[in-house]
């Protein structure tokens, strides 16, 4: 399948992945994100559950500290 | 556009600044410099020796809190901008009902979890509301790192990566740099839809 990922496009052999497993392919092992599909948030404990199917439009944001 | 023009449409404006540290305190001296309408600014912090490495404020107003320094100091800049402070603590409970009738939020928090917070509540219930996030900007030099990015109504200025640690700290240049990126994207949102 093929989705945007922060902007980009990316393809993805699987047909679906839930976003624990879109952030363990794609390496993203900080600890404070905020996660939008298709502009809607998905909160942390929905990571597990939530599927990403083709053609959606997922950000990631990584928080850090600074100000 | 010419500057009156510009002027004129921004007075009609709101602009929210969510922390008043080195990013809202440098962001909203740089919009009240073009003649914003109004800020709503809050910061329940006072005015610390160690902030003097960045943010808007002088030494004879050490002690005093941040939004009153910062009112005071955009005062004599520009007397004509509108300042609304406040000085609790933001929270989920408050800080819609704070920032609601802005046209534009600007996150300047420090710590991550308070931009968490700000950007998951207004995700959650305004999700329509136009947010400039200041996020990564410790250091120095890496002037290529910065860069902007637009996701919906989220404006990320900001390296996304240099995390504020002992070894770290955020100084005033590329502090300074991202803080004026958020105002100058303010900007663009405001002279676009009006």
């Amino acid at each position: 399948m093929k989705i945007t990922l922060n902007n980009r496009l990316e393809s993805l052999e699987q047909k679906q992945v839930t976003i624990s497993e879109l952030l363990a392919m794609k390496k993203y092992t900080f600890k404070m994100l905020v996660i939008k599909v298709n502009g809607t948030l998905v909160k942390k404990d929905s990571y597990d559950t939530f599927e990403i199917n083709d053609g959606d439009n997922v950000t990631v944001l990584h928080l850090v500290s600074g100000g | 556009m010419i500057f009156e023009e510009i002027k004129s449409k921004l007075k009609k404006c709101t602009v929210g600044i969510a922390g008043a540290g080195g990013l809202g305190s440098n962001c909203a001296v740089a919009l009240a410099r073009v003649g914003i309408g109004k800020l709503v600014i809050s910061d329940f912090d006072i005015v610390n020796e160690s902030n003097l490495n960045r943010q808007y404020f002088f030494r004879d107003q050490l002690g005093q809190k941040k939004v009153h320094a910062l009112k005071e100091n955009i005062a004599g800049i520009n007397p004509e901008v509108k300042i609304i402070t406040n000085d609790t603590k933001l929270n989920e409970n408050n800080i819609v009902e704070i920032y609601k009738d802005c046209d534009v939020i600007v996150e300047a928090f420090d710590l991550a979890e308070m931009k968490k917070m700000l950007i998951e509540t207004f995700l959650s219930e305004l999700p329509e509301k136009k947010i400039v996030l200041g996020l990564g900007m410790a250091g120095y030099g890496k002037n290529n790192l910065i860069k902007f990015r637009q996701s919906e109504n989220l404006y990320i200025c900001g390296d996304e990566e240099s995390e504020i640690a002992d070894d770290n700290p955020p100084l005033a240049p590329r502090v300074g740099i991202v803080a004026n990126m958020q105002a100058n994207t303010v900007l663009e949102i405001l002279l676009s839809n009006k």
